[in-house]
């Protein structure tokens, strides 16, 4: 754990495959490369030393996850400085990703991203004690089911289905815009594989009941019997008092 | 005569001599039913709750009322090992479990949803038709007590499986009760055999659900169909209906069979959304823990309003004498809902107590004909409507990308201005409708036909109406507002004026209306 955290002469690759530690002279390529990105796509907003800007925070400290989070799922870079910034297709590759997450961190340290065999949350996650830490952590935000809520001010916390466990893991120990930073201390790893455990088995689960009308709770439910449910049935009333005229 | 014939012969003749039955079955099964597809509405809430009858009863076997912690052992895997009440786990049985279980916990759910619905459409149809005019008083007001009860019923069902959106619900209504003054903790304290959420709170609304409730609700329809029964039933105006009579089909076997066939189909839509459409998917909210709540909490439909009136009212309390009075919970959550229900059940009284009409009706007006009650009616259902949409403001600020702030104020101002502005346009909506059954009455059907006249111009060929159809448009009864005296003879002001002076603005306000045709006015088109 130690050794993951200290940066220096193991680099856990964000998402590749392998985990092998890699060497001195493909780590400062990769760091070049991700500067090189960086000052043509981020520097605009976040400076060119990531020291940031009236718009945007400083990039100091943030550490791998952050940026790998940030860039992997499409929020950075910005494309529209709206309320809230969006999840969205992602403008580089993973291979790009990495490069940049290696020169960010290479600055200053920060939270690594989560290698494979951190993130195996089939053996080390247990999906009832998953759901719990949910129900605690996340679902006054997240909704019961992790479909999302709205906040106030027209933000909103997005829908958990569908997210990589990677990146589930990694909005936990940075704590994207309004969500807070859950920290080793006050939910271990092994609760965070819980938590992702019982989310990708939520996302695994079949139609129990019939259709789930969104997973969203009675709002929908309403909905249905006033228009399917009331509809059919004043229709027939209709028809019958029509018939044998 | 066959042997079959003769047996059920004897048999009858058997029952007969001993009960009087055919006598009275004779008087009875004669009696007329009119044909109208309102008139069903309200047979949608009986039937509907006969469903709810029967699929609660099989619930209630396998139901284990308590909140007793258990740790789960069940068939639904992500909840494996968890602490819950048995309450709780109970439905897990039965939603997995026990065969049939889920399709019948959603058929009794779904039914309760329509059930709810189909009584407010038929309160809807009776106060829209002014069916509840004397002598019908009270039904309307046994009616109102059934909707009132549907609500509580519905509330406390939907908590009894001790899952983490109902607890949410049972919180709320916890903070409720406290914010009475006064007695309010006392009460609260009281309700939950101590602090919250205690042990016997579920225990206990399962008996008012399953039994104190259920035996209101039968014995509250039972005198509501006598009544119907007895009185008989109301039919809209048409050529020889009149106060005096009922025109209709035999209560058997048409109306019977019709009925019969209804229920089935009842059944059938209910069981069909059971079988199709997820209500209520517990073990998804997890078991209720006081520290845990959801993002979009919400209420079953028949309590949004309410949930969306306490979420719209901005925070104000004020201290008196040591205790404090949360008016944002204490307006809202009482004040507001125990006026409006007062006044609906008042209504009839308001409304012949205004017009000073205190004759029977048992022709049904057209909502046209009745501007202010129709618009009244109208301004109400926005008022619920505003406040039901503010109780969704989350799911629908997701859905429609806006923001909770902006529908909070919306609702917040939209609850004083539309409701109004709604009663405004209502009214002269209807009184443009009484101007258009004037003009047909006078000019007849417009046919679409031009035809040239001989100095070249185009009109339109209007065809008279039919005698039926101008005897439905000209039924109807135009009263003059009530002429109440100010003062006596002697100028002297009489007691109770300002009262007076109210009522006569308020009949006055009733009675507007456009002079619907007379016998003069069309002798005299006839003349030109
Ligand atoms: C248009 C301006 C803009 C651009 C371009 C941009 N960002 Fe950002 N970035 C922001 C803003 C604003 C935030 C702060 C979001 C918040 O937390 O409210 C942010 C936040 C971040 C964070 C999270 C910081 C933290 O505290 O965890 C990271 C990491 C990041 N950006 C990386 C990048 C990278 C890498 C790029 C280039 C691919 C980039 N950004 C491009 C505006 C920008
Ligand atoms: C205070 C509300 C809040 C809480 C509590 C919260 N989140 Fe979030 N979460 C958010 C918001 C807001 C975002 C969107 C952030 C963004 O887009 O940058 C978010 C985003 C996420 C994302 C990214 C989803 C995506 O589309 O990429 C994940 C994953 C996530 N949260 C998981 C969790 C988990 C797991 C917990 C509980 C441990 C949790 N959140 C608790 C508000 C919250
Ligand atoms: C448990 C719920 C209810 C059931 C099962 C029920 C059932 C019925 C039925 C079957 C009828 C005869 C057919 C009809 O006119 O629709 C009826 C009539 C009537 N109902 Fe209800 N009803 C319920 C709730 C209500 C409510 C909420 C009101 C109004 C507040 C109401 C007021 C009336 C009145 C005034 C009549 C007589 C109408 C007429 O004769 O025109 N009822 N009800």
């Amino acid at each position: 754990m130690l050794a993951l955290l200290s940066i220096g002469t193991t680099f856990s690759i964000a998402g590749a495959a392998t985990e092998a530690p890699i060497t001195a002279a493909e780590r400062s390529a990769l760091i070049d490369e991700g500067q090189r990105i960086f000052l043509k796509g981020c520097s605009s907003c976040h400076g060119i030393n990531l020291e940031g800007s009236a718009i945007a925070p400083a990039l100091l400290g943030v550490g791998a996850a952050s940026v790998d989070f940030q860039v992997a799922t499409g929020r950075m870079p910005v494309a529209d400085m709206s309320v809230q910034i969006a999840r969205k297709q992602p403008v580089y590759d993973e291979k790009q990703v990495e490069a940049l997450a290696a020169y960010v961190s290479s600055l200053a340290p920060g939270p690594q991203v989560p290698g494979e065999s951190q993130l195996n949350y089939e053996r080390d996650g247990s999906t009832a004690e998953g759901g719990e830490l949910f129900r605690t952590n996340c679902a006054m935000c997240h909704n019961f089911a992790a479909q999302g809520g709205a906040l106030s001010q027209g933000k909103y916390a997005p829908t958990l289905m569908g997210v990589e466990a990677r990146h589930i893991y990694e909005a936990m120990i940075t704590g994207p815009q309004s969500m807070p930073v859950f920290s080793d201390k006050t939910i271990t790893p092994n609760e965070k594989l819980s938590m992702i455990k019982w989310i990708k088995a939520v996302e695994a689960e079949p139609q129990l009941g019939g259709a789930a009308l969104g997973r969203v709770g009675p709002v929908t439910e309403g909905l249905l019997v006033w228009t399917l449910g009331l509809g059919l049935l004043v229709g027939v009333a209709v028809w019958l008092a029509m018939k044998a005229r | 005569m066959t042997a079959s014939e003769r047996i059920a012969g004897t048999v009858a003749n058997y029952v007969d001599e001993r009960t009087g039955a055919a006598k009275w079955m004779k008087k009875n099964l004669n009696k007329v039913f009119p044909d109208h597809w309102s008139f069903l509405l309200g047979e949608i809430a009986l039937y509907s709750f006969i469903i709810l009858l029967l699929s609660g009863t099989f619930l209630t076997f396998w139901f284990d009322p308590s909140q007793r912690e258990v740790i789960y052992e069940g068939a639904y895997e992500p909840l494996e090992g968890l602490k819950m009440s048995a309450a709780y786990a109970s439905t897990l049985h039965i939603s997995f479990e026990i065969r049939g279980g889920l399709l019948m916990r959603q058929i009794h759910h779904w039914a309760a949803l329509i059930f709810m619905a189909a009584i407010v459409v038929h309160l809807m149809r009776v106060y829209f038709t002014g069916a509840f005019r004397k002598p019908r008083e009270f039904n309307w007001i046994i009616g109102i007590g059934l909707l009132t009860l549907g609500i509580v019923e519905g509330f406390l069902g939907y908590s009894l499986p001790d899952d983490l959106l109902s607890g949410t619900g049972i919180r709320i209504a916890e903070a409720i009760i406290q914010a009475l003054p006064v007695v309010g903790s006392y009460l609260a304290f009281f309700a939950f055999g101590g602090a919250f959420p205690g042990e016997a709170f579920i225990p206990r609304i399962y008996t008012v659900h399953v039994l104190l409730l259920p035996g209101a609700f039968l014995a509250l329809i039972t005198i509501h169909l006598m009544l119907v029964w007895y009185q008989k039933h109301t039919q809209y105006p048409g050529p020889g209906r009149t106060e005096k009579n009922v025109v209709g089909y035999p209560l058997f076997p048409v109306y019977m069979a019709k009925a019969g066939g209804f229920f089935f189909i009842v059944f059938g839509v209910t069981a069909f959304l059971g079988a199709v459409a997820s209500i209520n998917p517990i073990w998804l909210y997890g078991p209720y823990t006081p520290g845990q709540i959801s993002a979009g909490s919400q209420p079953d439909w028949y309590m949004g309003w309410l949930d969306g009136l306490v979420r719209m009212s901005p925070p104000l309390e004020s201290h008196v004498f040591g205790h404090t009075i949360s008016w944002n919970i204490l307006i809202p959550g009482l004040i507001v809902p125990g006026i409006l229900f007062t006044g609906m059940a008042l209504y009839p009284f308001i409304e012949s107590w205004m017009t000073g009409d205190k004759r029977e009706h048992h022709l049904l007006d057209r909502p046209r004909n009745a501007p202010n009650r129709t618009a009244l009616g109208v301004m109400s259902l926005t008022f619920m409507l505003i406040a039901l949409i503010n109780g969704g403001n989350d799911i629908i600020a997701i859905t429609f990308d806006l923001t909770i702030n902006q529908i909070m104020w919306f609702s917040r101002i939209g609850i004083f201005v539309l409701p109004p502005l709604a009663f405004v346009i209502t009214k002269r909506l209807c009184l443009s409708l009484q101007r258009a059954d004037r003009d047909l009455v006078l000019h007849g059907r417009e046919t679409g036909r031009l035809v040239m006249m001989p100095h070249g111009e185009f009109v339109e060929v209007h065809e008279p109406i039919s005698p039926q159809k101008a005897w439905l448009l000209t039924q109807h009864e135009q009263n003059p507002p009530l002429a109440l005296e100010e003062s006596d003879l002697r100028g002297v002001r009489r007691p109770g004026v300002l009262k007076n002076k109210l009522r006569a603005r308020l009949s006055k306000a009733h009675a507007v209306a456009i002079p619907k045709v007379t016998a003069d006015d069309l002798k005299e088109i006839e003349h030109h």
